[in-house]
């Protein structure tokens, strides 16, 4: 991985699926889901359901929302707060895009690991 | 062209030296000219030997539509009635900023005052081998025009690398012009940036019907030729002839000249407000500069710029403030419109109209009751009303609910009452368009005794096709019985007002083909649908279109997606599928093995007859699979809204009760109903006398073998609400009840709603129903079988092998890994 003083750089944006996710395993920590909507944004979330601790890189994509694979929960890719009725949030990590190349911010993802 | 005298005698004017005589230099001193045409001596360079035209029309020229005189902005006449020297087909190299000179290509020196930098963009050349070949030309200039139109004249093939805006243009051009054209591009949808989803989909379809062939997803590797250009192959392997590429992937600011003398370069050459460049006697305008982080790469934003630039060169500083865009064009004659943030997130809210009879999307999106962002497809005579309300920032609270339907009506209602609109209509006003139907007459079967939309659908036929009048329908139900609306069943989800049948009835008339397809024909109010109708419609398809429909994988539950079952702490579970419950030691000695080589933390007996291996980590599972594989094990199933599996007893072989072979049978059954999706779980049982010992009366299909046959039960559940099955019918033969397990998978497959398991569908449609179906009626049931069968014959692939392979590795390995130790040392 590439390191510049702020940002990691992860990859390139087309290796995330359109409605999709991967993750970005952090040692000692809770990995960091990647999000693709199907608009071409890009999120960061912690992979980490407020709720029972699902993997949100695992649930299905929809708008800009992502349903927890272990009891559909709502929760949004910008914000992390889960929607709906439910009451939670999920940490989220600044992203950016440069040329095509994933960056995320090298401070939170510390946070992750800690 | 002309070459005027450069320095007429005893001008002292301030002399200002454009770089680029295209449409932003051009507009840029027209603007100065406005403003005092006497202030500044003026001499334009421009690397083409043309005067100066509007490039943006390079596309109707292209198409045969118009020729090069018709688009020429300003011609000769202009430069010599203004003064202004041109020097054509001589571009400018250098730029000596601290002798206050340029440099051209025959070495001409020039010496300004004022230097104004509008070299525009370049055409992105993706770098693939191949790509200098004659015959791959970018699409930016009139000389690329005129290369395309030869090439045309000769006929053939033609690839356009890029479904963007340019792309499309030059594939529709060279389509007219008798070529026969495929569009390659790399994202999944045409026009990413400008569409979304649903509406690229439309306009992907609209082209493919004009006869050009548009690859999306698609990854140019090479291309390829001998002394000229032959084809394009992609990285899947795929070789497509061509005579003629056309590369237009993208455009760059062009900025070496200014980054050759030195000054400021980001994305493009930074610059101030007013156009100014870190060097105060440069400036610089158009497509080639970065104005507050933003580059532009349309015509309206360099519109503003000039105005700024050419209200500082007089002294009189507006300052630019960067632009909102919106992008209003025709694509191969079909109108498409957006403006501002479509990607949606949080806060936002999407108001969607879809008229599939008229091939028209409209989305808005509203934020704080704000618009701030609109997609119009096939109908964008709303755009600019859109534009306006969100460059304005107005509050729509009170045009709500009629924005979608445009200005006339929103305006013309105000904040008027649907209701009250519907009152208004006359008896004879078309309410549906699909079926004909009048206000008058769904007022009739309102009265007569339909108090429901699925009623009112059901007898008079209004808004059962496309559902786009479903709320003129609503309201005059509410209008006709006031209160005593009942409520229609179960619409499928918040994204539509169809149920479940309706649209997979919908889905088999209309013979969709794709869920873009079916959202845009039955007027989905979302963009994308949600978690609960993606799966299911993937699953109408799919059971649809056997061997045909391409599975939506990130439609799919996580279980289906990766194969086996997550558990609460992230890992997976693996089951693998041992024929009726049979195993041997090969079998038992592979699992052992993986459960000592993946630290498998518990390994459980199921249910089902079958070992579950728990603990599994998401990047272990290939090399789990590839290990079952290699002891002749496939996937069990047990993830899937699929056969699980098939519970015996051991049977005559055995057992001193046994009447039949009920382990072989078992067997049978397991590998003729193996692979098939489901609506939901399906599980089997043969027990092979009436002690019924593999419990067969609480699956959903289930065998007790007697003395003189076969039992055959349906609609068992063992689940939260116990149910006993429904005898269906007694038969004589093993292959009598292997064919009417067949024909009975088919009919549940086909009939029920997703997510609805045999029990509850048994009492939904009653027993009398299946009986009919399948033991009355013998061609009925041969056919059914037969239906299962072939689509069986497309779902035998063991997903495990696939995947042990190497296929689809994206869904198991991390993309990136991170170790803090190691960064921080």
């Amino acid at each position: 991985m590439t390191a510049t003083a702020e940002w990691l750089d992860i990859g390139w944006v087309d290796q995330i699926p359109v409605r999709g996710s991967r993750t970005v395993q952090v040692e000692g920590g809770d990995d960091i889901a990647l999000f693709r909507t199907a608009e071409g944004k890009v999120f960061a979330l912690l992979d980490r359901c407020p709720h029972k601790h699902g993997r949100l890189s695992q649930g299905i994509v929809h708008g800009g929302a992502v349903a927890c694979p272990l009891h559909n929960w709502r929760i949004s890719l910008s914000t992390g707060e889960a929607l709906g009725d439910d009451k939670g949030c999920t940490p989220t990590v600044p992203v950016k895009i440069d040329g095509g190349r994933v960056l995320i911010c090298r401070a939170s993802t510390l946070k992750a690991a800690a | 062209m002309e070459h005027r005298p450069l320095k007429p005698a005893a001008d002292t004017r301030e002399h200002l030296v454009v770089i680029g005589n295209g449409m932003a230099g051009c507009r840029a001193v027209e603007e100065l000219l406005a403003r005092d045409p006497n202030r500044y001596r003026v001499t334009i360079f421009g690397a083409e030997p043309r005067v100066n035209y509007n490039r943006i029309m390079l596309s109707p020229v292209l198409a045969g539509e118009k020729c090069f005189d018709d688009i020429v902005i300003n011609d000769a006449a202009w430069y010599a009635d203004n003064g202004i020297a041109l020097v054509a087909g001589d571009p400018v190299l250098a730029i000596d900023r601290a002798a206050k000179t340029v440099m051209t290509r025959s070495g001409l020196s020039e010496a300004y005052d004022r230097l104004l930098i509008a070299t525009g963009s370049d055409p992105f050349i993706i770098p693939v081998p191949g790509k200098d070949l004659p015959g791959v030309i970018a699409f930016r200039d009139m000389d690329d025009v005129d290369t395309m139109l030869a090439a045309a004249d000769a006929g053939g093939d033609a690839v356009v690398i890029g479904g963007g805006l340019l792309g499309l243009e030059a594939a529709h051009g060279l389509s007219l012009r008798g070529m026969k054209v495929t569009v390659i591009h790399l994202m999944p949808t045409l026009m990413e940036r400008q569409l979304d989803e649903a509406a690229g989909w439309l306009l992907k379809n609209a082209l493919e019907a004009r006869g050009q062939t548009i690859l999306t997803g698609a990854d140019t590797a090479e291309i390829v030729g001998d002394g000229k250009v032959e084809g394009v192959k992609l990285k899947d392997g795929t070789l497509i002839p061509a005579s003629l590429v056309v590369m237009a992937v993208g455009i760059r600011p062009s900025v070496a000249l200014a980054r050759d003398a030195g000054l400021a370069v980001g994305r493009g050459i930074q610059v101030d407000d007013h156009m100014v460049t870190s060097d105060p006697a440069v400036l610089a305008v158009g497509e080639c500069v970065e104005h507050d982080g933003q580059v532009y790469g349309l015509v309206a934003p360099l519109w503003d710029m000039c105005r700024s630039l050419a209200d500082g060169l007089v002294e009189k500083p507006s300052g630019y403030r960067g632009s909102v865009t919106s992008t209003k064009l025709k694509v191969s004659g079909i109108d498409v419109f957006s403006a501002g943030d479509f990607s949606g997130g949080d806060g936002c809210e999407d108001i969607v109209l879809r008229d599939a009879s008229r091939g028209v999307y409209k989305r808005v999106i509203v934020k704080d009751d704000r618009i701030v962002g609109a997609v119009l497809y096939g109908d964008t005579a709303d755009g600019s009303w859109y534009f306006d309300l969100l460059k304005k920032q107005e509050d729509v609270s009170d045009l709500r609910d009629l924005l979608i339907f445009g200005q006339a009506f929103a305006a013309g209602g105000g904040a008027a009452d649907p209701k009250a609109a519907v009152a208004a209509l006359s008896d004879d006003a078309e309410i549906c368009g699909c079926n004909g139907v009048t206000k008058g007459q769904v007022v009739s079967c309102i009265a007569k005794g339909a108090h429901s939309l699925d009623a009112v659908r059901g007898t008079c036929k209004a808004s059962a096709s496309c559902g786009s009048c479903t709320g003129l329908v609503e309201n005059l139900l509410a209008l006709t019985l006031g209160d005593e609306v009942q409520s229609g069943p179960k619409t499928m989800c918040k994204c539509t007002s169809f149920g479940h049948d309706d649209v997979r009835r919908e889905i088999v008339a209309q013979a969709m083909r794709s869920i873009p397809e079916v959202m845009q024909q039955l007027h989905w109010t979302t963009p994308d649908g949600c978690s609960s109708c993606r799966p299911a419609l993937n699953y109408y398809l799919l059971c649809a279109l056997p061997g045909d429909y391409v599975d939506d994988q990130q439609s799919r539950f996580v279980n289906e997606r990766l194969h086996a079952n997550i558990q609460k702490d992230g890992t997976y579970s693996v089951v693998p599928r041992m024929w009726g419950g049979l195993t041997n030691p090969t079998e038992l000695r592979a699992i052992a093995d993986v459960v000592e080589k993946y630290n498998a933390p518990m390994v459980k007996v199921t249910g089902g007859q079958r070992l579950d291996i728990f603990g599994i980590k998401k990047e272990d599972l290939p090399a789990v699979w590839a290990d079952l594989n290699a002891a002749g094990m496939v996937s069990g199933h047990a993830y899937g809204k699929a056969l699980r599996t098939v519970k015996t007893c051991v049977g005559s072989e055995w057992c001193r009760f046994g009447t039949q072979d009920s382990t072989g049978l078992g067997v049978k059954l397991e590998r003729m109903s193996w692979g098939s999706w489901m609506p939901h779980k399906f599980k089997i049982a043969v027990s092979g006398c009436p002690r019924n010992c593999a419990e067969a009366t609480i699956k959903d299909f289930g065998v007790v073998c007697v003395d003189s046959g076969y039992e055959l039960h349906v609609g068992g559940n063992g689940g939260i609400h116990v149910r006993a099955t429904d005898l269906l019918c007694k038969v004589a033969t093993e292959q009598e009840a292997m064919d009417h397990c067949a024909a009975f998978i088919q009919l549940y497959r086909e009939e029920a709603r997703y997510l609805e398991r045999t029990a509850p569908w048994i009492e939904r449609v009653g027993l009398a129903h299946i009986v009919a179906r399948i033991v009355d009626d013998e061609p009925g049931r041969e056919a059914l079988r037969a239906r299962f069968l072939f689509s069986q014959s497309f779902s035998q692939d063991d997903p495990w092998a696939q995947r042990a392979e190497g296929a689809e590795a994206e869904h198991h390995a991390p993309m990136a890994r991170f170790t803090p130790q190691e960064e921080l040392a």
